[in-house]
């Protein structure tokens, strides 16, 4: 097989297992996370400094080869993803941004009217942006008109292990539309991640289910074998199925034949 | 005089710029962004960004997220 790469905002990566850096009992704990992933590209996120407790800068724990992806989260609207956004490339860390815009708090479901008016104004000041978003096709088109690099579907809600509830949906998106898609959110089982690449989805983010993991670095090495064996199937063309029993051996020439 | 610091209304001298409120809060200035009654404040211009009474500042860095 060629090599394959996963080109995303003008660059080209070997793994196509994004990471999130929420939820680890210990940050000291992510550079082996990411050195057992292979993963390349890592989220983070922006808050206010604790002026009362003086917490560690996730940035510190974080290999300098890999793209940072700056998520938009606690931004309810778009003009406030905007604003994060705007702060994020400030900090210096380059274009790319993971938009977030969420009102909901009990199933933080995206809104994909604030995100597309974000993606749009964004795109266009320079960012490479990445939304996250419910698994539906119109908002995915919507994404795509307004300069998105790629589009990532809710396998289900934020943090929930459920896996990929939207399987139907999200392989429409992969079917119709034409920017990578990346499966984010809900899964929680190596099983899921494959399952996805299987399908075709061009990569899977995952946080939750590494981090909350009892080993977290052997889970990370799992995902990112998941990840690959999954695209690999994918690439190889599954063969077909069928509702009756197909023979794997010869139906000739057995011992009892005259 | 007092601004608003991450929401918190916070005492400072008069004359304090950026850099001397980030100081005087330990809070290494290359690790954070700050944004002044909501306009982004260059990194390089902390120290001649002077605060004035009622101002509002927000001090952020990155975290851990998804």
């Amino acid at each position: 097989m060629s090599e394959d790469l996963f080109e995303l905002g003008g660059r080209k990566f070997n793994s196509r297992l994004l990471s999130g850096t929420g939820k680890f009992a210990d940050d000291s704990i992510i550079p082996a996370v990411c050195e057992a992933s292979g993963s390349e590209i890592i989220t983070v996120a922006l808050r206010r400094v604790d002026l009362e407790s003086k917490t560690d800068n996730v940035i510190n724990f974080i290999p300098k080869h890999m793209q940072l992806l700056p998520n938009t989260s606690g931004a309810r609207t778009a003009d406030e993803a905007v604003r994060i956004a705007r702060l994020a490339r400030a900090m210096g860390c380059g274009d790319w941004i993971k938009i977030e815009v969420i009102s909901d708090n009990k199933y933080l479901l995206p809104d994909g009217y604030e995100t597309a008016k974000a993606t749009e104004i964004l795109a266009k000041e320079g960012f490479i942006v990445l939304p996250y978003v419910n698994a539906d096709l119109y908002i995915a088109r919507s994404l795509v008109d307004a300069g998105a690099a790629a589009v990532m579907p809710l396998g289900s809600p934020i943090g929930t292990n459920r896996g990929l509830q939207t399987r139907e949906m999200v392989r429409i998106l992969i079917e119709e539309i034409s920017l990578p898609i990346i499966v984010d959110a809900g899964i929680g089982r190596p099983s899921e991640a494959c399952e996805a690449m299987e399908m075709g989805a061009d990569a899977c983010l995952v946080n939750t289910a590494i981090a909350t993991a009892c080993d977290p670095v052997t889970m990370a090495k799992a995902f990112g074998r998941a990840v690959k064996a999954g695209r690999e199937a994918y690439l190889s063309g599954p063969g077909a199925k069928h509702r009756q029993a197909m023979a794997s051996s010869p139906l000739t020439g057995f011992l009892s034949e005259d | 005089m007092i601004v608003i610091l991450n929401g918190e209304r916070t005492e400072i001298n008069n004359n304090t710029s950026v850099l001397a409120l980030l100081d005087s809060k330990q809070i290494a200035a290359d690790t954070v962004v700050v944004e002044l009654n909501k306009e982004i404040i260059p990194s390089d211009t902390f120290c001649n960004t002077m605060l004035n009474d009622g101002d509002h500042l927000e001090v952020l860095r990155f975290v851990g997220g998804g």
